[in-house]
C-alpha cells in the first residue's frame, strides 16, 4: 500500500553552489582513511597492527559490543598509521594503497532457499552491515533484532544535497538485489520514498512500497517519512539505509565483492565548479574535490551537507556514509550592528527586518557565522513551523537536557534521530545545539534502557 | 575600532568583568563566533533582533504616551478643546516638552536600574548578559502612572528583576512576567500612587488647580467613572478611547497604536497571534456574559457593578490596559503557554479573567495585569495537559500496534 505524502511544515534552504549534472572521476588516492567517528557509539577492537597487509574488503576492526559486525578496508594496501586521540581512542586508520586491487571474494549470493540468517551473515562478514542503521537510537542496526519495516529515502530535500535519481539511474539490478535481501531480513515491508514516482528508478523495482513525498525540507529525511508512513512505537525497531548504499550492498550480492565506490556531489559557494565526482569511501578529500576547485581564502570543508555534516580538513577522507561534500566560507568576522539592521542576504524564519520571505527562490551564500550568541530558550512556537513530526520539539529537547528518561520516552525520543532536529537548530533564535542535545539524549537512553 | 575591540575582548577573556564588556561589545558588533558542532550555517535571527523588534513595535505607544501626558495635563487645567485638532492640540511642543520631561526619566530609571541589576548578576554568575530586560525596560514606563516617583520605580524594578527573574535563573527561566511583577509590586506596595483619580494626569497629585478656579485638577479613567457608577460624567467619545486621548498609564491608552504594534508583531512572526486573538475572544466572551446579565434584568442599576456590567462588551477592548496587556504582556514567550494549543487556552482565559476582575474589583478597576500574572502561574499546567494529550496519543498508538501484532501472530 503506497501513500502520497505531502509535508507542509519545513523550510528549504537554498544555497549557492548546486552541483552541475555531470560526473568526473576523482584522481586516484594513494592513502585511504577510515574514520571511526563515522560509526556512532562504536567501541572498536582493531584486528591489524600498523604495516599489516590488507585486501579490499578485509576486516580492519569489529565492534566489541557486537563482535559479528565487521568493518572492512575500502582498498588493498598496507595499514600505514593508526591515529589515536585522547585516552588512546582510535580516530583514523590510514591505509596506503598498493594499487593491486586484491579483493576478498564472498561469491555471488544465491537467493534461492536463503533465510534471514544467511543474508545477515553475508552482509556482516563482507562489511556491508554498517550501512544498515536502526531507530530508535540512530546507530548501526543490531543483527539480532527483527525490524518491523525498512525505510529508504530516495529523496534529498536538504541544502545542496545530490540528486539521487541522477546517481541511481542505470543501477536497477543492484538496487533490486539489495531490496530482495532487505525483504528477507524484515518480516515487514520495505518502504521507499521518492519525489516523483513517474520516471523514478524505483518504478521498476519489485517488492517495495513506493511512496511519493513532496514538500519543503525535511520532507526528504527518512525520519519524516517514517512518521508519516508507519511511526515507531515503544519496543519497535525499524531499519534505515541510505539510497546510494543500496548500490554497494547490491553489488556485493551480485558479484561477491565489496566495492565502496560512490558518486558524491561536491557543492557549496566556495567550490569553483560544483559537480558530481566518482570516488571511493576513504579516498582523500583533496583528490576528490581537485577537479572542482576550492576558492582562495578561509573556507570550511564539510563532509555531508551544511545541516548535518561534520567539518573536515583537506587531508580528510570521504566518510562511510558520505554522499556530499560542501565548502562554504568561514564567517569569523564581526558585523557592525548585525543584530538590528535590515538583512537581505541571509535566511530567516521571521520577518523581523529580515527579508528572505520576499525572495523564496533566491540562492544564498551563507557563512558559518552563528549570527548571534547562545542563549536560554526564549521564543516558543517557531520550531513547530519547521518540524513535521507529531512531537513537541522544545519539550523533548528540554527533557533531554535535564536527562528525564521517562519524559524523553513519553515525548517520542524513540522516533527521532539528531538529523530530524537540524532544521530547528538552524532557525533556533537561542542558538541551542539541538542535534547534540538529541544525540546525548539518545545515547543516555540507549545506555540506561537499551 | 573593530580590531581594537577584538584585541581587548581576547585580552580580558576569562576575566570577571568580561561579561559586562561583552554585553556592550555584542551590542555594537555581532560576534565573530562560528558554528562548532551541529549545523554549519544558522538563520540570521537571534535574541537581540527578536527583542529589538518588540521594542520597535512599542515605540509608537511611547511617543503617543509622551504627547498624551502633556495633552491630559493641559486639558485638565484649561479644559478639553471644543473641536479637537490633532496637530493643534495634541502634537505640539508644549505637550512634547512636558511629556518628555515626565516620561523620559521613567524610561531612564527603568533601563538604568534594570540593566545595572542584570550586569551585576551576569558578573557574579559569570554568564553573558541576556537580552530579556531590553523589552521589560521598555514596557515598565508604559504601564505605570505618569507621576510615579522615580525612587519607587527604582525599587520596584530591582524587586522585579531580582525576584521575578534572576532568582529563577535569568532570562528564559522566569515564571512571572518581569514587567508585570514590577507593576504588581508598585500596585501592592504603593496603592495610593497606583489608583484613584489623582495619579493619571501629571501634577494632579500635587494639587495643581484648574485655570480660573480653585478646584484641583484630576483625571479619572473611563474605568474609574464606571466603577463608581458615574457613567454620565465622562466626556470621552468612542474615538477618544480608540485613539487614546484619555487618561491612563503612560503607554496603554491608544488602542489604535497597540493594534498596529500587534499587527506588526504578528507580521514579523515574533508575537503569537494565537494568544492575541484568543485574548480578544476571551474578553469579548466575558463582556457578552455581563451584558446578558444586565439585559435579563438580573442586576439593577443600584448595584455597584451595574455600570461596568452594562458597558458594551466590545468597549472593554479600547479602555484600560487590556489591549496593551494582551498584545505586549501576555505574549511574552517565556511566561506564556509554550504549546500552540496551550496558547489558545492561555490567551482566552487572560481576556476572560481580565474583564471579570475589572467588573468585580471596582476599587481598582484594572484586572489585566493580575489576570496575566495568574495565567503565567497556570501556563505550565496548561502546557502539561496539552503535552500529555500527545503522550497519550503515542501510547495509544503503541498499544494498538501491539494488539495488531498479537492478532496477526494468532492468525498466522
Amino acid at each position: 500500500m503506497s501513500k502520497d505524502i505531502r509535508i507542509k511544515k519545513g523550510l528549504s534552504i537554498s544555497l549557492k553552489g548546486e552541483a552541475e549534472m555531470r560526473t568526473e572521476s576523482a584522481k586516484e588516492s594513494q592513502t585511504f582513511k577510515v574514520r571511526l567517528d563515522d560509526f556512532h557509539g562504536l567501541t572498536p577492537k582493531l584486528i591489524h597492527k600498523e604495516n599489516a597487509q590488507v585486501s579490499k574488503g578485509e576486516p580492519l576492526f569489529f565492534d566489541k559490543n557486537n563482535e559479528e559486525i565487521l568493518f572492512v578496508s575500502p582498498v588493498s594496501g598496507t595499514v600505514a598509521e593508526i591515529e589515536r586521540g585522547a585516552r588512546r581512542r582510535v580516530l583514523n586508520i590510514s591505509i596506503k594503497a598498493d594499487g593491486k586491487n586484491n579483493c576478498v571474494d564472498h561469491k555471488a549470493f544465491d537467493f534461492s532457499g536463503k533465510n534471514a540468517e544467511d543474508v545477515k551473515q553475508h552482509l556482516l562478514k563482507s562489511g556491508c552491515w554498517p550501512y544498515i542503521k536502526q531507530r530508535p537510537y540512530d546507530v548501526i542496526a543490531r543483527p539480532d533484532q527483527n525490524p518491523k519495516a525498512v525505510f529508504i529515502s530516495a529523496f534529498n530535500s536538504g541544502p545542496l544535497q545530490p540528486n539521487l535519481e541522477y546517481i541511481l539511474k542505470g543501477n536497477e539490478d543492484k538496487i533490486q538485489a539489495a531490496i530482495d535481501a532487505l525483504n528477507i531480513l524484515t518480516p515487514g515491508k520495505v518502504h521507499v520514498s521518492v519525489p516523483n514516482k513517474e520516471g523514478s528508478v524505483f518504478e521498476a523495482i519489485k517488492n517495495i512500497d513506493l511512496h511519493a513525498v513532496s514538500g519543503p525540507h525535511p520532507a526528504g529525511l527518512v525520519g519524516t517519512q517514517i512518521g508519516q508512513i508507519d511511526p515507531i512505537n515503544k519496543g519497535e525497531v525499524v531499519w534505515t539505509i541510505g539510497a546510494q548504499d543500496l548500490l554497494i550492498i547490491g553489488e556485493l550480492l551480485l558479484t561477491g565483492k565489496y566495492n565502496p565506490e560512490r558518486i558524491v556531489a561536491v557543492t557549496g559557494s566556495s567550490i569553483n565548479e560544483p559537480m558530481y565526482v566518482r570516488t571511493t569511501y576513504g579516498a582523500s578529500l583533496e583528490n576528490t574535490i581537485e577537479s572542482c576547485g576550492l576558492k582562495e581564502g578561509n573556507h570550511r570543508l564539510i563532509n555531508g551537507d551544511v545541516l548535518t555534516g561534520y567539518t573536515s580538513e583537506m587531508d580528510g577522507a570521504i566518510g562511510f556514509y558520505t554522499t556530499q561534500i560542501t565548502a562554504i566560507p568561514e564567517g569569523d568576522d564581526y558585523e557592525f550592528f548585525g543584530w538590528n539592521k535590515p538583512v537581505f542576504d541571509k535566511i530567516s524564519s521571521t520577518r523581523a527586518f529580515t527579508f528572505s520571505w520576499l525572495t523564496p527562490k533566491k540562492k544564498y551564500d551563507l557563512t558559518t557565522n552563528t549570527n548571534g550568541e547562545h542563549r536560554a530558550f526564549v521564543v516558543t512556537g517557531s520550531y513547530e513551523k519547521v518540524f513535521p513530526l507529531d512531537i513537541y520539539p522544545m519539550q523533548l529537547l528540554k527533557a533531554c537536557m535535564v536527562k528525564d528518561l521517562d519524559e524523553m520516552e513519553q515525548l517520542g525520543l524513540y522516533e527521532v534521530a539528531p538529523e530530524d532536529f537540524a532544521l530547528t537548530e538552524f532557525i533556533c533564535i537561542s542558538k541551542q545545539p539541538h542535534q547534540q542535545i538529541i544525540r546525548e539524549g539518545l545515547d543516555l537512553l540507549l545506555k540506561e534502557i537499551g | 575600532m573593530k580590531q581594537a575591540l577584538h584585541n581587548y575582548k581576547e585580552k580580558i577573556k576569562g576575566n570577571k568583568w568580561a561579561p559586562a564588556f561583552n554585553a556592550i561589545h555584542t551590542f555594537l558588533y555581532t560576534p565573530n563566533e562560528v558554528t562548532q558542532k551541529g549545523t554549519h550555517v544558522k538563520a540570521v535571527d537571534d535574541l537581540k533582533r527578536t527583542m529589538n523588534t518588540v521594542i520597535l513595535s512599542l515605540v509608537p505607544c511611547l511617543l503617543f504616551g509622551i504627547f498624551n501626558a502633556g495633552y491630559q495635563h493641559y486639558s485638565a487645567i484649561n479644559g478639553f478643546p471644543e473641536s479637537f485638532s490633532l496637530f493643534e492640540h495634541f502634537i505640539n511642543w508644549e505637550n512634547f516638552i512636558l511629556g518628555i520631561t515626565t516620561v523620559l526619566p521613567l524610561l531612564i530609571v527603568s533601563y538604568g536600574v534594570g540593566l545595572a541589576v542584570e550586569f551585576v548578576f551576569a558578573v557574579i554568575k559569570g554568564h553573558e548578559v541576556e537580552e530579556g530586560y531590553l523589552v521589560t525596560g521598555m514596557l515598565v514606563p508604559l504601564i505605570v502612572p505618569i507621576d510615579t516617583p522615580l525612587w519607587m520605580l527604582a525599587i520596584a524594578v530591582i524587586f522585579g528583576v531580582v525576584i521575578g527573574k534572576e532568582v529563577f535563573g535569568g532570562t528564559g527561566m522566569n515564571i512571572l512576567n518581569p514587567a508585570l511583577t514590577i507593576r504588581a509590586f508598585l500596585f501592592f506596595a504603593y496603592p495610593t500612587w497606583m489608583s484613584g483619580d489623582k495619579v493619571w494626569v501629571h501634577d494632579a497629585v500635587n494639587g495643581v488647580t484648574k485655570a480660573n478656579s480653585t478646584d484641583a485638577i484630576s483625571g479619572e479613567t473611563v474605568l474609574g467613572y464606571l466603577a463608581q457608577n458615574r457613567t454620565d460624567e465622562y466626556a470621552y467619545s468612542l474615538s477618544d478611547m480608540f485613539y487614546g486621548f484619555i487618561p491612563g498609564s503612560v503607554g496603554e491608552t491608544s488602542a489604535f497604536l497597540i493594534l498596529l504594534g500587534g499587527l506588526f508583531l504578528i507580521f514579523a512572526k515574533i508575537g503569537s497571534w494565537r494568544i492575541m486573538l484568543s485574548g480578544v475572544l476571551g474578553a469579548l466572551a466575558m463582556g457578552l456574559i455581563f451584558n446578558a446579565v444586565v439585559d435579563f434584568g438580573w442586576i439593577g442599576s443600584y448595584s455597584k457593578f451595574y455600570s461596568l456590567m452594562a458597558f458594551d462588551y466590545w468597549k472593554h477592548l479600547i479602555v484600560g490596559g487590556l489591549a496593551f496587556g494582551i498584545v505586549f504582556m501576555a505574549t511574552d514567550p517565556v511566561t506564556a503557554a509554550q504549546t500552540n494549543r496551550g496558547k489558545w487556552i492561555y490567551g482566552f482565559l487572560i481576556g476572560f479573567i481580565s474583564v471579570m476582575i475589572r467588573v468585580f474589583n471596582p476599587g481598582y478597576p484594572e484586572g489585566v495585569f493580575l489576570a496575566i500574572l495568574l495565567m503565567n502561574v497556570f501556563a505550565p499546567t496548561i502546557d502539561h495537559y496539552v503535552v500529555q494529550a500527545n503522550v497519550k496519543r503515542r501510547m495509544k498508538r503503541a498499544s494498538l500496534a501491539q494488539a495488531n501484532s498479537n492478532f496477526n501472530t494468532q492468525n498466522a
